[in-house]
């Protein structure tokens, strides 16, 4: 090909592209047994990818009002060519790039990726993952239907628990009293506006940090003699594409096999129905408020445990401030902490599947 | 000299000073209207008036139904006994919308499993706190409903 050194000349003519063709050049990746885990973050960038392109697909025929959403979902889903198979991609990679982004954490965490100089990269990380979570939080409620009118209701009430200035939070994420038509345009704002652009500044941010200081190396396998790496370009890009395929393979069939459910349209004046669950990522905090007792000593039990997941969420972030002697003692008991933490997640997730549904 | 020096110190303080109150000013100027915009207007007040719930012989006896009460739903219940009750419909606990259950002859929240007896109260499961009971009145055709009376 003669265009490509010719394009190339013509834009170095103009604006000097060698520091960026170096840190291409230069960069490896080391190569160990715990490698795998290097493209889970790869993953998550696809996963978004495929959000932000079906999203705003979806917005061409997507109505943000009470009147309207419900109805323009199902146009969407009967009437535009294709149209169940965009939302049910949206969905679906919603919810695989979230999981994608909790093992991302969890494997940088227990490699103890987010060690000096690489704090900065843990910092915006953390908060890549609350946004995920506001991601799927908000985008639930948009299509209108009873499941996720019910679920907000009761994701913004929980909210509204916080001391002094709970009913604040409520009246702000609610954009009134009740949940309405206000509540969803607030959404819609948040979901395809806000999350979108703070999200897009940290990702830029966290890869920028992840190209200049390269991957960091496990400390059990940091001061092995013949470590081995293999260069960023092309060898491991074109892995991290071939992970993107299989993902995309997976994200398909499952969006076509299991193309995404409408459900009833909300109606503000219906009980709730039997069976109202947060998203699956919500569950674990969702299942443990409901097994609290009604008081712990004096504390009211719902608000003893979202104290105790707010906690645990400055904690997250502020991982690689408490973690000052990884290798030593007390950098094992982090890690042990953090299995622990795991293992809560896991097995409260599963509990609030297996739980009896209400009689 | 060494006056001079302090004078021009106490000088660049006071454009500091000046500076930062400005900025200071500004960022509140800027950000006290955002942060009022963004905090919706009151309704005014709760609901206050009285509504008709339904219409007499609309349900028989031993069901329920919601109906809206301003902003928020309210629960008609008329009881296997013949007798009107209403209620504010969101329950105690985390805000779900109640129901009145035939079969067991109360008020249930399907979101956790609470249960509220026929004058509110909160008998079991999550919900920490009973239901406000509203005054119900017959008129004419109607089943009125006067949250404002109080109960
Ligand atoms: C720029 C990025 C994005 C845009 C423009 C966008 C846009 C939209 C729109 C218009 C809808 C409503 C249509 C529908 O409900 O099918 C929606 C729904 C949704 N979005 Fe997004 N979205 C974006 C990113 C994300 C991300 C990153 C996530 C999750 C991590 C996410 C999760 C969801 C979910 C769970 C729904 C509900 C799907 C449903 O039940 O139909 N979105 N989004
Ligand atoms: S919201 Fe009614 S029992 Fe939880």
């Amino acid at each position: 090909m003669r265009l490509f050194p010719s394009l190339y000349g013509w834009v170095s003519e103009r604006l000097d592209v060698t520091p960026l063709v170096y840190l291409v050049k230069k960069k490896s990746v080391p190569a160990h047994r715990h490698s795998l885990w290097y493209y889970t973050g790869g993953m998550t960038l696809f996963f978004f990818g495929v959000q932000v392109a079906t999203g705003i697909l979806l917005l061409l025929y997507y109505r943000p009002s009470a009147e309207a959403a419900y109805e323009s979902v199902q146009f969407i889903m009967t009437e535009v060519k294709f149209g169940w198979l965009i939302r049910s991609l949206h969905s679906w990679s919603a919810n695989l790039m979230i999981g994608a982004i909790f093992v991302h954490m969890f494997s940088a965490f227990f490699m103890k990726a987010y060690r000096k100089p690489r704090e900065l990269t843990w910092f915006s990380g953390a908060f890549l993952l609350f946004l995920s979570l506001a991601f799927g939080f908000s985008g639930y409620l948009l299509p209108w239907n009873k499941l996720a009118y019910f679920a907000t209701k009761v994701g913004t009430d929980i909210a509204s628990q916080v001391p002094v200035l709970g009913h604040s939070i409520l009246v702000f994420l609610r954009g009134g009293e009740e949940v309405s038509g206000a509540t969803l345009t607030r959404f819609f704002g948040f979901h395809v506006a806000i999350l979108p652009a703070a999200a897009t500044f940290l990702l830029l941010l966290h890869l920028l940090l992840v190209q200049v200081q390269g991957m960091s190396v496990p400390p059990a396998l940091e001061k092995n003699p013949n470590a081995k790496s293999i260069p960023f370009f092309p060898n491991f890009l074109l892995r991290d594409l071939l992970g993107w395929l299989l993902a995309l393979l997976l994200l398909v069939v499952l969006a076509s096999i299991f193309p995404w459910e409408l459900g009833e349209k909300a109606d503000p004046l219906a009980p709730a129905p039997a069976g109202i669950k947060p998203e699956w990522y919500f569950v674990f905090m969702f299942q443990t408020l409901k097994l609290l007792p009604a008081e712990i000593w004096f504390i009211p039990g719902e608000l003893a445990g979202i104290a105790a997941f707010t906690l645990g969420g400055v904690l997250l972030f502020l991982v690689p401030l408490l973690d000052k002697n990884p290798t030593g003692r007390w950098g094992r008991w982090i890690s042990r902490l953090g299995w622990m933490v795991a293992a809560y997640i896991v097995a409260f997730t599963i509990l609030g599947y297996l739980w009896p549904a209400a009689k | 000299m060494a006056s001079e020096g302090t004078e021009k110190k106490t000088r660049r303080e006071f454009l500091n000073f000046i500076l930062g109150g400005g900025f200071t000013a500004l960022f509140g100027a800027v950000f006290y209207p955002v942060l009022r915009f963004v905090m919706p207007p009151a309704k005014s007040e709760a609901f206050g008036g009285s509504v008709s719930a339904a219409r007499i012989g609309e349900l028989p006896p031993n069901s329920g139904k919601i109906f809206p009460l301003g902003e928020s739903p309210g629960l008609l219940v008329h009881t296997a006994e013949g007798e009107y009750k209403a209620f504010s419909a969101v329950c105690t606990h985390l805000s779900c919308t109640v129901q009145y259950r035939p079969d067991l002859g109360h008020i249930w929240c399907a979101c956790h499993n609470g249960h509220y007896d026929l004058t509110g109260k909160n008998v079991a499961g999550p919900p920490p706190r009973p239901l406000t009971e509203y005054p119900v009145t017959l008129s004419g055709d109607n089943v009125i409903v006067s949250p404002s009376r109080g109960a």
